[in-house]
């Protein structure tokens, strides 16, 4: 019983991880139909600002706490720039916009080794998310790493935060009418470009939030974005593009189906093995889990 | 109030406007008429800015908006109806006048004013707008712009492909919008009868130019009848 739990957990805390990473581009991607290849260049540049956080400050802990929303502020201002200096000029043009993003993720990329060096450099965690919390003692325990479980906490809260964001403030309404009709919402009095500005501003920035995540689970280093970034896509296409909620499960589900899979087979067959199954998934339903229903196309 | 002067526009390489003069005085109701791809609807999007005029220009109390994007055109007092009854179908009726009420100091006056025109509004505030009939859809559209408080309105066709019953219902609320005062209306409509009733002035486009034009009213409208015909 304790490993299925054990497994589950390791599932969710998977499902977690991939569920930030995705939450921006759930934003760039899913709301606003920007293919952005540099989105996993972000999630790398929110990893670096909490290593070089790290070297600033001394305590690990306190270090972690302000580089969430220092990495926030960094990935944020990174994805403003290109959505300012390119994305905005090649709206409507996906695979221009996915080639020059591309090529974007490679120059971060090289700008990383430039800086930082080729090899990968680690951070050190807090001392209070790097032992385990007993759920079950006994002969059998069960134990849950407390670094998954702020983990695990963090993309609950960024979620509720996006969502929230999305449905209640001003902001949130505009950027849904944008996404919705363009040429209405501009016409409706709301400045566009400020909106696709803003809203790449904050998917971006999740994307930093995401850095520091996973900067308690792995290496830091040029080519780490690029390794997660597939997996990202994935988690927005099968849940629906646009679907936050589709988001959320499908990260959940890939995460515990991985978990499973790893704890039957091995890390490369459970990969392969969740592969097919989202490509049987898409074959069977190519708008991904949720579709919004309306009685007009307008 | 609106001056649109010797306007060309189109899409791409094809003109569709050839050096349209249209103008709206103050207080005043213009209506546009003419027959599918005359180039009514091109007009209309050249005003409010989603078009770029080639040549000519577009004037708001005498300041040239042709530059202008439509948000700031909005700002400055313009509002627009395009056709085919558009909402933002995935938010709720609340949600598609809430968002343009966002950061005006009037917002909630101006909500409450749009509703009293379509009173049946008030009990679909929680239903997508995707999931409204088209006649609602359109009574949320023609409110959604009256939110902005505009002191020129633009109309595309308000009452196309809309069940009877709610067409009498637009109609009557866009008269008596016009007779109101404080805003301009600039009708395109293909119902000639409700556009000469409203109207102080018409124009007959066709094939992207004026071909008549004149002081409105009902005694007008034979001869707009008569110019339509041909």
């Amino acid at each position: 019983m304790t490993v299925i739990l054990g497994q589950m957990f390791t599932g969710v805390s998977i499902g977690a991880v991939l569920l930030l990473i995705a939450l921006g581009l759930s934003l760039t991607f899913g709301q606003m139909n920007v293919i952005n290849m540099a989105h996993g260049e972000f999630i790398m540049a929110g990893a670096y600002t909490t290593y070089v956080l790290q070297k600033s400050i001394a305590g690990a802990g306190l270090s972690l706490i302000v580089a969430l929303p220092v990495a926030f502020l960094v990935s944020g201002a990174l994805g403003a720039l290109l959505e300012w200096l390119l994305i905005r000029r090649l709206y409507l043009r996906p695979l221009d916009t996915l080639l020059v993003t591309w090529g974007v993720s490679l120059m971060l990329q090289q700008l990383a080794r430039d800086i930082f060096g080729a090899p990968n450099v680690q951070t050190r965690a807090p001392d209070v998310l790097t032992g385990n919390i007993t759920v079950i003692g006994g002969d059998d325990p069960l134990t849950f790493a407390s670094s998954r479980l702020f983990i695990l906490g963090l993309a609950v809260a960024a979620v509720v935060a996006l969502s929230l964001t999305l449905r209640l403030t001003p902001l949130g309404r505009r950027i849904r009418a944008v996404v919705q009709n363009r040429d209405l919402a501009e016409v409706s009095g709301i400045s566009t470009g400020r909106v696709d500005l803003t809203a790449f501003f904050i998917g971006s920035g999740l994307a930093g939030i995401a850095g520091v995540a996973l900067t308690l689970v792995g290496p830091i280093g040029p080519t780490m974005g690029t390794n997660v970034i597939i997996d990202a896509f994935l988690v927005i296409v099968v849940g629906g593009i646009g679907q936050l909620k589709g988001s959320v499960i499908v990260a959940f589900v890939l995460g515990v189906l991985q978990s499973v899979l790893e704890y039957s087979t091995t890390v490369s067959v459970a990969k392969v093995l969740v592969l097919v199954a989202i490509v049987a998934f898409l074959q069977w339903r190519p708008q991904g889990l949720y579709t919004v229903r309306t009685r007009s196309l307008v | 109030m609106l001056e649109i002067d010797d306007v060309r526009v189109g899409y791409h390489r094809s003109t569709v406007l050839h050096g349209v003069r249209v103008e709206v005085p103050r207080d005043a109701v213009a209506a546009v008429l003419g027959h599918n791809g005359a180039g009514k609807s091109t007009l209309l999007r050249a005003a409010v800015g989603l078009l770029t005029p080639q040549s000519g220009h577009v004037r708001l109390d005498g300041e040239d908006i042709t530059r202008r994007k439509p948000h700031e055109r909005v700002a400055r007092g313009m509002a627009y109806v395009p056709q085919g009854q558009q909402a933002f179908p995935h938010l709720t009726t609340a949600e598609n006048l809430q968002l343009v009420a966002d950061g005006r100091r009037r917002g909630k006056e101006a909500i409450a004013e749009a509703l009293d025109l379509f009173p049946a509004l008030r009990t679909l505030s929680n239903r997508r707008a995707g999931l409204l009939s088209g006649g609602q859809r359109q009574q949320l559209a023609i409110a959604r712009a009256l939110v902005t408080s505009p002191r020129i309105l633009l109309l595309d066709e308000p009452t196309e492909g809309i069940q009877p019953s709610v067409v009498a219902e637009i109609e009557e609320t866009i008269l008596a919008l016009a007779a109101r005062g404080g805003l301009s209306v600039l009708l395109v409509e293909q119902h000639v009868g409700f556009a000469m009733r409203a109207a102080q002035r018409y124009y007959v486009l066709e094939a992207g130019r004026v071909t008549s034009s004149g002081e409105g009213g009902q005694e007008a409208e034979r001869s707009v009848r008569e110019a339509l015909s041909v």
